[in-house]
């Protein structure tokens, strides 16, 4: 077989690559685009700030559904950000490599990879019936934050251990604690990848649904505590799609649910650039 | 000379990594004042003496140390050492510039800070007064807030006396510190430890033997482990007593 010349290959893999690249923003500019389009004619004012009707009719807005969202998504990263951070500290930095904490590993990996419902069917089996907080907007995040840990773990202990270790060595060389180490050099360095993590942790739970129905119930009521039952965006919208023929508000719903994740995105991006400016003199 | 005190004494000193020997009964005294310098060829043990002596080694596993490291008279592997007021009293440079990802300030603030020395003194001054006597105040004082690593390779490594001298140590470790940097900076950096060893007590390793005889009062020369030979430098350079000196410093080997 002929030699084929380094240039031609350099060619045919900038091509590709570029060709893949332009594909996959296609498909993505594609379907934003067309929620966008067909969703708009349904989005007004009024649609935001009234609740369901509920029912088969797929009448009424989403004002109770957005806040409930909102709800959800602060009480879960609430809880997962610490806990996984946490975890994560202590993995990467505390932990002996032995049996169990290899053991930890692998069974975080495991369970990164578990489908949600299962997730679901232990949030109900605890939260929902042992526990008596019943469907609730607890139990809810309290299941997604089980769901969301793994990956929170994994891709934070990722991200500390890259930093390199002379940054650890210099910090302890000059008398600092393991602690001051930890919270003064290496999470500011591994902010970059954690926040990336907070992030896919956002979307993912934003586009749970099935996991939420068995621990937080669908009521479109105003929620008025933790305790009050709920549904998401996500679970909205796949309701009216299944019960009712409101094609239009399910597009509408999909317009809130995409830019409010853009707007989290980009509030995450920008606290976590100010925080990391300030920490490194802006290089 | 040779009459002022030992600020440093290594007695039967040896370490191991798990079951591999790296150092093997070391006595060595390193005068206070004065500029100890390290060679050997690599893997001699010359890098892991100097981290034994701020007991930077602690945090590798399965490290083991035998034997006794005075400082001061005190055994700082005896039990109960405080391992970070050890290392304030230690300094430490490493081969690698290594700033923080931080501000030049925060950089050389940051050991004052964890230490809490920040409550007592203005750090402003520590600061200032840190970055002069690293030879870097007047290329970087109207730069204080930029990056540590915007700085070029030379600036880093003098960045990083600067951050070591903040804690006002009594001894400074330097583990090849110009062997990442261009001859400019070298000489710079040679100036430097010229001028800090009336304050500090410097032990370098090196592997560069020019190094050796232009910067140190006193030179050890490790081989496999074992500190083969002891003098002031200009002694051990020019009548070497064991033939292995002989031979490395002739360039024979190494």
């Amino acid at each position: 077989m002929p030699r084929i010349s380094p240039r031609v290959t350099q060619r045919l893999a900038l091509a590709g690559i570029w060709g893949t690249g332009l594909v996959t923003l296609l498909i993505l500019a594609v379907i934003i685009t067309y929620v966008l389009v067909k969703g708009v004619g349904d989005l007004d004012w009024s649609f935001l700030t009234t609740p369901p009707r509920g029912g088969t009719s797929g009448e009424g807005g989403i004002s109770t559904v957005i806040v409930c969202t909102i709800y959800l998504i602060g009480l879960t990263m609430a809880i997962s950000v610490p806990f996984g951070l946490g975890a994560a500290i202590y993995l990467s930095e505390y932990a002996p490599d032995n049996r169990m904490t290899r053991l930890i590993r692998y069974g975080t990996e495991v369970l990164a990879g578990v489908p949600s419902i299962v997730f679901g069917l232990f949030g109900f089996a605890l939260f929902v019936t042992a526990l008596s907080f019943r469907f609730s907007i607890l139990s809810g995040s309290l299941t997604l934050a089980c769901l969301l840990l793994p990956t929170m773990i994994r891709t934070s202990e990722e991200a500390l251990r890259a930093v390199p270790r002379a940054h650890r060595e210099a910090a302890l060389a000059l008398g600092a604690t393991k602690w001051q180490t930890v919270w003064r050099v290496l999470l500011p360095a591994a902010l970059p990848g954690i926040v990336t993590a907070i992030i896919l942790s956002i979307g993912r739970a934003v586009g749970e649904t099935a996991c939420l129905f068995v621990t937080m119930g669908s009521t479109t009521a105003m929620p008025t505590s933790l305790f009050s039952g709920g549904r998401s965006l996500s679970m909205h919208l796949l309701y009216l799609v299944m019960d009712t023929n409101a094609i239009g508000k399910a597009l509408a719903t999909g317009v809130v649910l995409v830019i409010t994740i853009i707007t989290i995105n980009a509030i995450t991006n920008w606290l976590s650039q100010r925080f990391r400016a300030r920490m490194t003199g802006g290089a | 000379m040779g009459t002022s005190e030992a600020k440093i004494e290594a007695r039967r000193f040896g370490f191991y990594y798990g079951k591999r020997e790296a150092l093997k009964d070391v006595n060595l005294k390193v005068k206070e004042h004065q500029i100890t310098a390290l060679i050997g060829p690599s893997g001699c043990g010359k890098s892991t003496f100097l981290r034994a002596l701020n007991r930077m080694n602690d945090t590798i596993i399965g490290a083991r140390a035998e034997g006794e490291v005075l400082l001061d008279g005190c055994n700082i592997y005896a039990p109960g050492v405080d391992v970070v007021e050890l290392r304030k009293r230690v300094g430490m440079v490493f081969q690698q510039p290594n700033p923080f990802p931080k501000t030049i300030f925060e950089n050389v603030a940051f050991g004052p800070r964890v230490l809490g020395l920040d409550r007592k003194v203005s750090l402003d001054e520590v600061v200032e007064r840190s970055l002069r006597s690293a030879a870097l105040w007047d290329e970087v004082k109207d730069a204080l807030n930029k990056s540590g690593l915007a700085l070029s390779g030379g600036q880093q490594q003098r960045l990083c006396i600067a951050r070591a001298l903040a804690t006002e140590p009594e001894v400074l470790l330097m583990d090849e510190p110009c062997s990442a940097l261009d001859p400019q900076s070298t000489l710079r950096i040679e100036d430097l430890m010229n001028e800090l060893k009336e304050h500090y007590t410097i032990v370098i390793v090196t592997h560069n033997m020019q190094q050796a005889a232009r910067v140190s009062d006193w030179t050890g020369f490790l081989l496999l482990g074992d500190l083969v030979e002891y003098d002031k430098t200009a002694e051990l350079f020019s009548r070497p007593k064991d033939k292995r000196t002989d031979d490395y410093i002739t360039g024979r080997f190494g």
